[in-house]
């Protein structure tokens, strides 16, 4: 039985080595992390951090090569089998053939969701994401920040209570991604889900996380853990607030540090 | 408004190849009309087929300008005009009644079915082995090289061989014809399956991975509608090549049935103008293929909202 605050994603002393031509690259060495319900956490960290590779790891996309790890008490690959998560990647990669709602039913066809229930479930996410009325539209008809909000919504269809996302706003542009931000705040706030976001972005991660894992290249390492003291609530210009200037500065020291060890 | 700026040049290259043809049509025959209008007892220069049998087709004509239209009657000719594969094709398809062995209705439709037949075993076998391959990394390293290798041996060698080894077991007419004709068509819809069904990317797959699907709906949900495009493309590819397939089979299958018989019988009595109109039954028949199947593609890729 887990209690409200036991970690719903626990890391302890996680290694991942890649064997390539080139020799063994390090993407992950000796990350603990224990990521708690209902918390938002984001990873940031220049590329080949890791971070994307730490995600992939929970998600059972990426099999470690030392150290334990444990989603919602199980392993990363019973929790994928379990569908514990829903997985948001960088590009919507919505099927060309299929339209807006057929294909947010796309998973929960795999996992044998009555029709009547994918129905119901298919609007009631298209609700989430305000995408209500584009139902029977093909994705090519839609702005590539709908086409996005359409594949969280395809995330979200099945009800897991966490939400893994892989740079989802990095190909839109500042001013959608501000909105999407804005929406995905709402959204966390509606559905309590514990989600990990992979971030390039200071004020991406700082505005939209409770918890920001600063991480820093070869080997991949988490440098930083900063839990953010901002309300939960938290409007767009809460960006210009002393607060939150204070946790950029410090997500960029780590981020600087990183670097320093080169 | 598109057809209408396009019709023009269409129009101005079809008019030369007829051009072409018909100005060549002189040289090509001048020589034998000029033999018939001697004979017929009209003045040629020079007299005696002997006299003219090292003088340019050209010359020829130049210096008997009065045979010229004769060059576009003859009843043998070494290339006919226009005009009489027309009148021929006209003869053989309107006004022979089809089940005659002159009609090229018949024959067509000889050719028609062995094709369909051969470009449905192909299509079949082609998708079938694709899907093999997509799966299995055995099969991938054992089978391509066979088909590529398939591929690299002369029809015209095969086809005699299939006909009589299948004709000592005692199958003969329509099945012979549509496995060769299938030879030649599961190729290209392999190559392009395999290439479709490959379309999706790590990240699509990975998306799959995470709903913890199986084998059975990747396919389904993912690589089959992904590789449509491709296997129509393939399509039109494979159904003229099992025209041609089918036509190379009726060469050695004797009997003078089909396109091909009467292209084999045409050549051994000298009928260019029978070769020449089985030749245009051919084309037109392909362009018919190719035709429907870009129909169906065109029809069933809306349905799939990949084409507006």
């Amino acid at each position: 039985m887990s209690e409200a605050n036991s970690p719903v994603i626990r890391a302890h002393a996680l290694d991942l080595t890649f064997q390539t031509a080139d020799g063994p690259v390090h993407a992950l060495k000796d990350v603990n992390l224990e990521i708690a319900k209902g918390e938002f956490v984001s990873f940031i960290g220049p590329s080949g951090c890791g971070k994307t590779t730490f995600l992939r790891c929970v998600a059972g996309l990426e099999q470690p090569t030392g150290g334990t790890i444990s989603v919602n008490g199980m392993t990363p690959d019973e929790a994928r089998q379990a569908r514990a998560y829903g997985y948001v990647f960088q590009a919507a990669g919505l099927y060309p053939w299929r339209t807006i709602g057929r294909n947010i039913s796309l998973p929960l066809e795999i996992m044998g969701y009555s029709k009547a229930d994918q129905k119901d479930r298919v609007s009631r996410v298209l609700d989430l994401v305000e995408l209500s009325g584009f139902e029977r539209k093909y994705p090519w008809q839609l702005s590539g920040g709908m086409q996005q909000r359409a594949s969280i919504a395809r995330a979200l269809a099945f009800d897991a209570d966490i939400l893994l996302m892989d740079e989802p706003f990095g190909a839109l542009d500042e001013i959608v991604r501000d909105h999407l931000n804005e929406q995905l705040l709402a959204l966390w706030a509606r559905t309590e889900k514990t989600i990990g976001f992979v971030t390039h972005s200071i004020p991406e991660a700082v505005y939209l996380s409770t918890k920001i894992v600063v991480m820093s290249p070869r080997p991949g390492r988490i440098t930083d853990v900063i839990d953010s003291p901002l309300p939960k609530e938290r409007p767009l210009d809460i960006r210009d607030s002393p607060e939150f200037i204070e946790i950029a500065h410090r997500v960029r020291d780590g981020l600087r540090a990183g670097h320093a060890d080169d | 408004m598109a057809h209408v700026r396009t019709a023009g040049p269409v129009l101005v290259v079809v008019a030369a190849i007829f051009a072409i043809w018909y100005v060549a049509v002189i040289p090509m025959n001048i020589k034998d009309a000029i033999t018939q209008a001697e004979r017929a007892g009209a003045t040629v220069s020079p007299e005696g087929a002997q006299a003219r049998r090292d003088m340019s087709a050209i010359g020829l004509a130049v210096r008997n300008t009065a045979v010229i239209p004769a060059t576009y009657a003859l009843d043998r000719p070494r290339l006919p005009a226009p005009h009489q594969i027309a009148a021929e094709l006209w003869d053989t398809t309107i006004d022979k009644k089809i089940t005659s062995k002159r009609s090229l209705v018949f024959h067509g439709w000889v050719t028609l079915s062995a094709t369909l037949l051969g470009f449905a075993i192909g299509t079949a076998a082609g998708i079938l082995l694709a899907v093999g391959i997509v799966h299995s990394r055995a099969m991938d390293m054992s089978v391509m090289p066979w088909a590529i290798a398939s591929q690299t041996i002369p029809i015209l060698a095969i086809a005699p061989m299939v006909i009589v080894v299948l004709n000592s077991i005692g199958v003969q007419g329509l099945i012979p014809k549509a496995i060769i004709s299938a030879y030649l068509s599961f190729f290209p819809v392999v190559v392009g399956m395999v290439k479709g069904l490959r379309t999706p990317d790590a990240m699509q797959m990975d998306l799959l991975r995470t709903y913890n699907a199986n084998r059975n709906q990747t396919f389904w949900r993912l690589r089959l509608p992904a590789s449509l495009p491709f296997l129509f493309a393939s399509l039109k590819i494979a159904v003229a090549a099992a025209l041609v397939g089918t036509i190379v089979a009726e060469l050695p299958a004797g009997g003078g049935r089909g396109l091909g018989g009467r292209m084999l019988t045409g050549s051994y009595y000298g009928q260019m103008i029978q070769i020449w109109s089985a030749l245009v039954m051919a084309a037109l028949l392909a362009a018919g293929l190719v035709f429907l199947i870009s129909l169906i593609e065109r029809i069933s890729l809306r349905r799939l909202g990949l084409a507006s």
